[in-house]
């Protein structure tokens, strides 16, 4: 199909640790497209090459041992060699392993599609002393071979030549896999009655259907009942020949089949293979002494988590100032493009897109972090520390439903404290095992998120300054403690029947990474992260704003804050004096264009630093508007070097601080006002007689619920809502809460922060988490279950410590020692391991 | 004997695979064939899971999957 258009499909497979994603780079360079497969959440690669006026497009296969029914990746492999008819497959085989590698050789050979054969990892071979006859080894096969180095690019245009070659003479493979008599008996005569049928012959390779339903295969024989019209038919003859060989054999015709695949590779190893010397003990032979030690490579591992936490989230963290300066540059270029500020109320158009704006930039703002982390786990996958890593934490991680293969994601989202959920997420598409790795992006969200640390600290500050220290730890591990027992319990439960795989894991010979491959994949997977932000947070941004928002205040409210702010600016007008000068620059409409003029010089002011700074700015605002200019200098201002004291402006500058003083003010409680007839503050006092039992007034309600759109937003809306009364001087945020909630103990504290560590998870990660599951419905669940538990949480440790009349810290420990008990529990009871 | 009950350092024979599904298809698939010699070269810190050495490379198997492989000391 695809020759037609003169485009060459060609498909690239291998088993993992073979290089395959070296080598599809290499072919594809830059030019590759990422996706999902339909309907799975497996990665779908895709790039192209010309070569001699044929345009040749690749898909990366996902790495299989195999091709059965029973995970995904073959599943989604074996489809797409089935119903996506490429004209020719790569298959990129690890020269230094090849017996295991010709396993799935044989059983590409077997669907009938033309066959390159791509011996990779030449260099590995011959360090280890394995010398490959490529000439018999092609003959043997039936099939073209090229060996490559592909982290070197090397033999890259042979095999693009033998590509082209294949694809034009379109002839499938001469090997054909002889299963032994009994086998290929029963073979025989089920091939000869699929081609008897209506429908199958000429839609799939026949052979390959045979050996498929000889094995038992779920997918053959789902493929039989679609297409054939007498598929009982066929399946009843498959279970008799199945039945025959299993009694002739002692064994199920799966084992024989498998069997014999392996005894055909060893035959073409012994033929095409020869060892020069016996291997000794490689270099990753003496690297898994020292990192797998049982004293040591707990060590090891520790400090290699360490290392990736403090480059990533601890430095990468340091980097965001100057990513926010560049996106606070972005929004107020976009801000001055909008309908200005009004003096009191922003028009709609000014405030819901800056709302969307600083949600979105508030996210971004982790790129650098980001960055760094894809950067190192990429470098952790390719020198294959990853399959160390399960090694040796999967039997922790396993009492919980987890995996070997769960720390690393926990580690991202925040296993210490401070992390960010959605590289965590994403981390957990290594994870083979559906079930484990379900239960795993379940709970990532618990841990404590970058954006969650301020909240814990002013809530820390408000009651345990005391025992800063204490409540922090207790706040860091709680968490990892709630998340594995939720971990078990829905693995007990809701994921029980999900799809768990069996560990077996290859351990593969460490090899450095290059730098090329790493940041590759590092752009690569932010670039995504980036993409679908912009994409999607932006709508779920604007509906949570309504929600905030609207409907807005009443209008006599509205013309209460529009009268205060009359009045306020007539006291300034008086003030100044009919006969100031700055009257005629102030008045009218003049006054907001002053106000923003003000703001802007505040801010500028701020953000200057040193003298020279501060003299270039003072320069721009000058020749901004030179009266503007007089009157925020208060008066003080040089002239052609002469220093003028112009008492008018000083006046004036006077007048308007105060003015300032009231306007944000007036601005302050307007939006609070609106915040709380807004749909969500209604909401929130809706709720109050249930969220009492947990400790939380409506106040509390609103703040809670909208952080939803970012945590980061959970301390901003405190203050907003613990606003100073007017007239009275500002506190710090922590003193007003005192100040408002008197009758507040720290149990109401503890509930609260509680509350805060289960918090449902952000947008961005909710996106990430329907990615990574493939399904709304989990996706829901990640939003929903953990506002239940954490209010479940929260009311018993409000209303149960209230009932014992515990103090903050009693409750604290009683909580520590009852999710142990629960979490000793959880690890108790046994799970073996079923599959389906 | 079965494979959970030899001791790193030891080299066995594989005798047979007695699991069926997926754990029985995935040993196949990774070479556990009868006639087929594996070392074993470690448990993990924690005991579980086991790092073998067959057919030239390295493969880990928690012990509730090395239970389903019989096996015979060499």
């Amino acid at each position: 199909m695809s020759k037609d258009s003169g485009k060459i499909l060609v498909a690239v497979a291998g088993q993992p640790n073979s290089g395959k994603s070296t080598i599809f780079n290499a072919l594809t360079g830059a030019r590759q497209h990422v996706a999902n497969y339909p309907g799975v959440t497996v990665e779908k690669k895709t790039g192209s090459y010309s070569l001699n006026n044929d345009k040749v497009e690749l898909v990366d296969l996902p790495g299989t041992y195999s091709l059965t029914s029973y995970t995904q990746e073959e599943r989604v492999a074996k489809d797409f060699l089935l119903n996506e008819g490429p004209s020719v497959i790569v298959d990129v085989m690890d020269a230094s392993n090849l017996e295991r590698n010709l396993y799935l050789t044989f059983q590409l050979a077997e669907m009938g599609i033309p066959l390159v054969i791509n011996l990779n990892m030449m260099d590995v071979a011959e360090r280890r002393g394995i010398t490959i006859d490529i000439e018999k080894l092609g003959q043997k096969l039936g099939a073209p071979v090229v060996p490559t180095v592909g982290n070197r690019g090397k033999g890259k245009q042979e095999l693009k030549e033998a590509v082209n070659e294949t694809s034009k003479e379109a002839r499938s493979s001469q090997f054909r896999l002889d299963y032994g008599e009994g086998l290929e008996s029963s073979l025989g005569a089920l091939e000869k009655a699929l081609a008897r049928d209506a429908a199958l012959p000429g839609l799939y390779p026949l052979r390959w259907l045979a050996v498929k339903l000889m094995e038992n295969d779920t997918e053959a024989q789902r493929l039989i009942k679609e297409n054939s019209n007498d598929g009982n038919k066929i399946l009843n003859f498959v279970a008799k020949k199945r039945r025959d060989c299993t009694s002739k054999h002692e064994k199920t015709p799966e084992k024989t089949i498998a069997q014999m695949r392996y005894q055909a590779a060893q035959e073409i190893i012994e033929a095409c293979v020869t060892r020069e010397r016996a291997i000794k003990s490689s270099l990753t032979d003496r690297i898994d002494q020292v990192v797998l030690n049982r004293f040591l490579g707990p060590i090891i591992l520790a400090a290699g988590i360490y290392v990736i936490y403090e480059l990533a989230i601890v430095q990468g963290y340091k980097i965001t100032p100057y990513t926010w300066r560049m996106l606070a540059w972005i929004r107020d270029c976009i801000a001055s493009t909008l309908p200005s500020e009004g003096f009191i109320v922003d028009p709609f158009f000014r405030s819901m897109p800056l709302w969307v704006i600083d949600g979105t930039i508030a996210v971004l703002n982790y790129i650098p972090i980001f960055l760094i982390l894809f950067g190192l786990i990429a470098t952790l996958e390719d020198t294959g520390y990853m399959a160390r890593m399960a090694f040796i934490l999967d039997r922790v991680f396993r009492y919980f439903g987890l995996h070997g293969q769960s720390v690393l994601p926990m580690v991202l989202g925040g296993l210490y404290v401070g992390g960010c959920a959605i590289p965590g997420v994403m981390a957990t598409r290594a994870m083979k095992d559906e079930k484990a790795r379900l239960a795993t992006i379940m709970v990532v969200p618990l841990m404590n998120c970058l954006a969650k640390i301020p909240f814990y600290i002013l809530m820390i500050g408000l009651f345990f300054s005391a025992y800063k220290g204490i409540a922090m730890f207790f706040i860091a591990t709680i968490t990892i403690i709630i998340a594995l027992s939720v971990a078990k319990i829905l693995s007990l439960t809701i994921l029980r029947r999900e799809e768990s795989a069996p560990f077996i894991l290859e351990m593969p010979a460490y090899h450095l990474p290059t730098v090329q491959g790493v940041l590759r994949r590092c752009l690569e997977r932010t670039w995504l992260f980036v993409k679908k932000i912009i994409t999607i947070v932006i709508v779920v941004a604007v509906i949570v704003y309504a929600l905030i928002y609207l409907p807005g205040i009443s209008s006599e409210r509205k013309d209460h804050y529009l009268n205060q702010a009359n009045r306020a600016q007539q006291a300034f007008f008086n003030k100044i004096e009919k006969d100031n000068p700055y009257t005629v620059f102030l008045a009218g409409d003049k006054l907001i264009e002053f106000a923003l003029y003000w703001d802007a010089y505040s801010k500028a002011k701020m953000a200057a630093r040193g003298k020279k700074a501060r003299e270039t700015m003072d320069q721009r605002f000058r020749e901004k508007n030179l009266a503007y200019f007089k009157v925020v200098k208060k008066g003080e201002y040089n002239i052609e070097g002469k220093v003028i004291r112009d008492k008018d402006a000083k006046k004036a500058y006077t007048a308007y601080k105060k003015l300032d003083r009231t306007r944000s003010r007036l601005r302050r409680g307007y939006r609070d006002e609106t915040i709380v007839s807004g749909y969500m503050g209604r909401a929130g006092r809706f709720i109050e007689p249930f969220t009492k039992w947990a400790g939380f007034n409506w106040r509390v309600n609103i703040a809670l619920m909208s952080s939803f759109a970012a945590k980061e937003n959970s301390v901003a809306t405190l203050g907003g809502i613990y606003q100073s009364p007017p007239g009275e001087k500002e506190g710090v945020l922590e003193e007003r809460m005192r100040e408002k909630e008197k009758d507040w103990t720290a149990l109401h504290v503890l509930a609260i922060m509680l509350f805060m560590a289960m918090y449902p998870p952000c947008i961005p990660t909710l996106l990430m988490v329907r990615l990574e599951t493939g399904s709304t419905k989990w996706m829901l669940f990640a939003t929903f279950y953990p506002i239940v538990l954490g209010l479940i949480l929260s009311i018993l440790v409000f209303t149960g410590g209230s009932l014992l009349g515990l103090s903050g810290m009693q409750a604290m420990i009683a909580f520590y020692i009852f999710a142990l008990l629960i979490l000793v529990g959880m690890g108790l009871i046994k799970r073996e391991p079923e599959y389906s | 004997m079965t494979l959970d009950e030899m001791k790193p350092g030891q080299v066995a024979e594989i005798i047979d695979v007695t699991a069926d599904g997926v754990l029985g298809q995935r040993l196949l698939d990774m070479g556990f064939i009868p006639g087929t010699k594996l070392h074993i070269v470690r448990n993990a810190p924690l005991i579980d899971p086991v790092e073998l050495e067959m057919k030239g490379y390295h493969i880990s198997l928690r012990h509730s999957e090395a239970k389903e492989v019989e096996v015979k000391a060499v």
